[in-house]
């Protein structure tokens, strides 16, 4: 008696889930077409190249296709890890990535102090409007500049620079310095946007604080070191933990468009290296390999970062 | 020294420094801008400072009489604009019917979304797979391929969600269908950010150079930043090759240069008001709701 009235009270659950969907369906039928471009976008798109990482496994043959292309197993990642090339272009982004966190990753910071610290509303607002702009061009367009600015003969800065004496310093053409101009050029692009959330941040302290202080007697820069830098704290620990993430990860422009031949040794990154190798060598084997070594290492990299970030701040990004 | 002077003293510091950032930001666009007026002789023999010297306006008459150039412009405008538009249709659709909580499947595509904001195939997997689609040298390679930034359509997520659900169920209940209802009120009410979201998807297509670079290759379709690259990094200018003793040397003059990249940063310039109102109150809505 009791199985029978199971099966039966299961049957007619099934039919009302049945019913449920198919009321579901055709009242919000529309969310669903609306959503056909978008999901099939994502899956040609974004997931197509996923199953493209095949080829890094396979000795891809353009004739072939990547599904008739003989399996390589890891040949082709051993055939990496042998390349004197990869391990300069691994070398390269971490040391490039490394330095533009010590330098580009302050200066935002202290630039969004001295914002703040500003009385003149109009001086701030200016000053706002102008250090955007280096972020709104590109950097074949920031090239264009830096090739002219930095020119040994004839650029304005070395000109500036024999004017009072000294030699003209190689700027693009010798790889020590060529790292200082394309630190430099970062910091250049991104220090005025990069104040934006931290002033945002400065906003959010509570103005009490530093009614407090300023009671206790504390001057301006007693005031900053213990009211307004505790209060950006978090927001700069998630920030730098987010970058350490990324310390795999390099644009491909900037370095393409500023670096050149006579600096390779050092302009040389895991992004231009894969365009060389894949796009115009056509080892497109090799190159899909070291971008997915990178993919890799790059996600790790960022789980890590999140994870230390919500652990410690209680903010991430996931 | 008493606390205010000490305070002056502060200020007067803060001001200057500000005062310098704000000369390197904009000191290297009045360079180039007075290379691209300045005569040869004063270029090269280092005299053009921030004001042009001897002024002539040869390289601007050289740009804008450069059939290429003009072409390049039109055709990124055009594909610029056809970018946002479609764009930004895109991430509409996607994002309406994935502010409903009742959706099935909704958390199995916000995984597919977000996944692809982590992981992707790499840059020769991409490339590849235009190639398969025979889309080289087209303006569609240049399109679809970053057709949803996961980025964007979570923000716009997110403000649609903030759009009073009180406003979906009055017109529910008076029989407007989903797509009325997306097109009649939630387009309108959410035209701030549609306005933030179509620029950053704009200044991303304009500034792009990486795509294009690869799916690029006939001279005759290079949008403005790839043309840009190629004449003023590689100096590749036919009718200015010059003989000197037994060395074939290509000689490009520097305010042909210069002028190249004033033509080239004069739109984003024209657009930069509105391009800083909106981007900042993007960058806050991203930062706050996120």
């Amino acid at each position: 008696m009791n199985t029978t009235a199971a099966t039966d009270s299961d049957r007619r659950m099934e039919a009302a889930r049945h019913q449920r969907a198919i009321t579901f369906l055709r009242r919000h039928w529309q969310l669903y077409v609306l959503l056909v471009l978008p999901i099939a976008y994502f899956l040609v798109f974004k997931y197509g190249p996923m199953y493209g990482v095949t080829i890094a496994f396979k000795d891809y043959n353009m004739f072939e296709g990547i599904n008739a292309s003989p399996w390589s197993g890891f040949d082709t990642f051993k055939e990496i890890f042998g390349m004197r090339e990869f391990y300069v272009a691994f070398r390269n982004t971490l040391m490039l990535n490394f330095l533009d966190l010590a330098f580009s990753f302050p200066a935002p910071i202290i630039l969004a102090m001295m914002l703040n610290e500003l009385r003149h509303a109009w001086y701030k607002k200016l000053s706002q409007t102008i250090l955007y702009l280096p972020h709104f061009i590109s950097w074949v367009i920031v090239g264009g500049i830096v090739y002219q600015v930095f020119a040994t003969k004839t650029g304005i800065v070395n000109t500036v620079l024999m004017n009072v004496g000294m030699e003209p310093i190689p700027w693009l053409s010798d790889k020590m310095y060529w790292v200082v101009t394309y630190i430099a050029t970062g910091v250049w692009h991104s220090a005025g946007w990069g104040t934006i959330i931290y002033l945002a941040a400065m906003t959010g302290i509570n103005k009490e604080l530093y009614e407090a202080a300023e009671v206790d007697g504390a001057g301006r820069w007693t005031k900053i070191r213990y009211v307004t830098l505790p209060g950006i704290q978090s927001t700069i620990v998630v920030l730098l933990i987010l970058k350490l993430g990324e310390l795999v990860q390099i644009g491909f422009e900037r370095p393409y468009v500023l670096g050149n031949v006579s600096v390779s040794e050092f302009s040389e990154v895991l992004s231009t290296f894969v365009y060389k190798m894949g796009l115009q060598s056509a080892q497109y084997s090799l190159a899909t390999g070291v971008g997915f070594f990178q993919a890799v290492v790059g996600l790790i990299f960022i789980l890590s970062a999140n994870y230390i970030a919500k652990k410690t701040t209680d903010q991430g990004i996931i | 020294m008493n606390a205010k002077a000490a305070n002056r003293i502060a200020d007067a510091i803060v001001i200057a420094v500000i005062f310098i950032a704000l000369l390197l930001c904009l000191a290297p666009f009045l360079h180039i801008f007075s290379i691209s007026l300045s005569s040869n002789r004063a270029i090269m023999s280092g005299d053009v400072t921030i004001f042009p010297v001897e002024i002539n306006f040869e390289a601007y008459k050289k740009v804008l009489q450069d059939i290429t150039m003009l072409r390049s412009m039109g055709f990124t405008v055009l594909l610029t604009i056809s970018f946002t538009l479609i764009c930004m249709t895109m991430s509409i659709i996607a994002a309406y019917p994935l502010t409903k909580s009742y959706l099935w499947g909704k958390k199995f595509f916000m995984l597919l979304i977000v996944i692809t904001m982590f992981f992707s195939g790499g840059i020769i997997p991409e490339y590849i797979l235009i190639k398969e689609l025979h889309l080289m040298n087209t303006m569609w390679a240049l399109i679809l391929p970053a057709m949803i930034s996961p980025f964007n359509l979570i923000i716009l997520i997110n403000f649609f969600q903030s759009i009073p659900s009180s406003l979906h169920e009055s017109a529910e209940i008076d029989g407007a269908s989903h797509f009325r209802v997306l097109w009649q009120i939630v387009i309108p009410l959410s035209m701030p950010v549609i306005a933030t979201l179509s620029l950053f998807y704009a200044v991303s297509r304009w500034n792009g150079f990486m795509d294009t670079l690869f799916y690029i290759t006939d001279p005759n379709l290079y949008p403005l930043q790839l043309k840009l690259y190629q004449l003023v990094m590689n100096n590749m200018v036919n009718d200015l090759i010059q003989l000197e003793g037994t060395q074939l040397v290509q000689f490009l003059p520097e305010s042909l240069k210069a002028a190249s990249v004033m033509f080239a940063t004069v739109p984003i310039l024209l657009v930069y008001p509105w391009l800083q109102r909106y981007f900042v109150s993007g960058i806050m809505l991203g930062a706050v709701k996120g």
